[in-house]
């Protein structure tokens, strides 16, 4: 099993999750986080003044699933965020080692 | 003679202007510093609003509009003793009561104004003594000077309501006491963005209606003048706005919510001296001044001069009431489509009168201000501590949450 965390552009969730559902996939997390990357923060202008923001407003996903399923939810996520701006995200691939669904007690892959 | 008609409209005015400050500007204000600063704001306007307010009743009323003193009235009418119910307030056709109401919204707005300038660090005490002190020691004498039937006010100097007496009182004193309180920790690259703009908006529209009151109250009577009042006023708030969005939209390619309403706030203060005696082609020539001068000070004093008067009370308030008063002298002028200057007077002699109001409300205000902040470190520390400032005033200084979510 895998266990994949992608960082994405906010207003690109939408298109995320349906690339996903049309591949398949049953069920992601989703949190709004802030951070940075490459893209250093923006600059916001209030009354002529300008501040840097650091932390830039991020959604993100955490996707469990089959080994056999990894590169086309990889796949779903780059085609569902990408706009070729600087800012578009990561997508991070990690093992997994266990999973249990807590109402009915099942482990591993038939957890997902 | 009480007219009732007259008294109706002051009546309304004065509710209109104590929602000026309750809440308008403290909304106005609120939306402007942190999500942990937001309640110590509007703290902040509220006990303003009730300290003044016992004050004016106690002795500062009497010291302003009773006697006919140079520098300062007398305490005649201190707790509105010997006032019959009947009687009308000085030149006027309504109840004293309503005269010293109405006045009073003015002197809770002024000191509220200054607390744009030391927002997020100054600690609960301090705003308080310092206020209770500035009411007494600035507001009251420039009120009594201008519009008590003081010095200024024999020279005749033209404020119909407050150019000087509010907004460059305020404006000057909110300056010093950002130099002299210090910048917020990480100004000015890092110093906070306005947690709410759109609570800043709400504000400006809740100022913008109640500055009916200010300013067409000011005629302290119902008629001609107050609805000339109302039109300049109105006008040059749009012009100041439609000013400050085009400069942003050139400048930034972003025309912002907050400039666009800090536009307006800064047309309706470069108009307020200037409302009762001038006509609506003026208040398109204040309009646009009032916009072009404060947003060109707005970024002289934040970005090239690096005081943090947190909330420009300075550069919009200031800066607009000066430039008001100094207006005034040509626009109330005759040819200009104003009310026509004083018989024997030309612009430039009433010019040179606005331009004497100017500095001494100035000086004054600077070389009080000074003396009180100074009277106000002796007793108490005028910040928070770094802590406290880091964290919020809101938790630290009062216990609670702006937003608990």
């Amino acid at each position: 099993m895998k266990y994949i965390i992608a960082v994405i552009q906010p207003h690109r969730l939408d298109a995320v999750r349906e690339a996903l559902s049309a591949r398949g996939v049953q069920g992601m997390t989703v949190s709004e986080v802030r951070g940075f990357g490459r893209q250093k923060g923006q600059k916001e202008i209030y009354r002529g003044a300008e501040y840097t923001m650091h932390y830039v407003p991020k959604i993100k996903l955490e996707i469990a699933v089959d080994d056999n399923l990894a590169d086309t939810v990889v796949e779903a996520i780059t085609e569902g965020a990408r706009t070729g701006h600087i800012g578009d995200g990561k997508i991070f691939v990690l093992d997994l080692e266990g999973a249990m669904r807590v109402r009915t007690g099942e482990m591993g892959a038939e957890a997902l | 003679m009480i007219d009732t008609g007259n008294t109706a409209w002051l009546l309304t005015a004065t509710a209109l202007v104590l929602f000026m400050t309750l809440p308008g500007l403290a909304l106005f204000y609120g939306g402007l510093v942190r999500a942990d600063n937001l309640l110590s704001v509007l703290m902040q306007c509220f006990a303003i609003t009730c300290m003044v307010s016992v004050m004016w009743l106690a002795f500062a009323y009497s010291l302003t509009f009773s006697g006919t003193g140079p520098w300062l009235g007398d305490l005649e009418k201190m707790l509105l003793r010997g006032i019959a119910r009947e009687a009308a307030g000085p030149n006027t056709t309504v109840p004293e009561t309503v005269f010293f109401m109405f006045q009073m919204t003015f002197a809770i707005i002024t000191p509220a104004l200054i607390i744009g300038a030391f927002a997020e660090r100054m600690s609960f005490g301090a705003v308080l003594l310092f206020t209770a002190l500035w009411l007494v020691i600035v507001y009251v004498p420039v009120a009594h000077w201008i519009w008590g039937g003081g010095w200024l006010a024999q020279k005749g100097v033209l404020d119909f309501a407050g150019g000087l007496v509010v907004h460059l009182t305020a404006g000057i004193s909110a300056l010093l006491l950002a130099i002299m309180i210090g910048p917020r920790r990480g100004f000015p690259e890092e110093a906070t963005v306005p947690h709410a703009p759109w609570m800043t908006m709400a504000g400006a529209c809740m100022l913008w209606v109640g500055w009916f009151g200010f300013n067409a109250g000011s005629a302290l009577k119902a008629g001609g003048d107050a609805g000339m009042a109302m039109t300049v006023t109105h006008i040059s708030a749009s012009t100041a706005a439609l000013v400050w969005l085009t400069i942003e939209w050139v400048k930034y390619g972003k025309p912002s919510m907050i400039g666009i309403v800090t536009g307006a706030v800064a047309g309706l203060a470069t108009i307020t001296p200037a409302s009762g005696y001038v006509g609506p082609g003026a208040a398109l020539v204040i309009g646009l001044a009032g916009g072009t001068i404060c947003y060109l000070m707005v970024v002289l004093v934040k970005r090239r001069l690096k005081i943090d008067d947190s909330l420009d009370v300075f550069a919009v308030h200031g800066i607009g009431g000066a430039t008001g008063v100094l207006l005034t002298a040509i626009f109330a002028d005759a040819t200009f489509g104003g009310i026509g200057l004083a018989e024997g007077r030309d612009i430039g002699g009433q010019f040179a009168i606005q331009l004497t109001g100017v500095i001494a409300t100035l000086v004054w205000s600077l070389v009080a201000s000074f003396f009180i902040i100074k009277l106000v470190q002796l007793v108490t520390p005028l910040r928070v501590n770094a802590e406290t400032e880091e964290q919020g005033l809101d938790l630290r200084t009062h216990g609670e949450r702006g937003y608990n979510m």
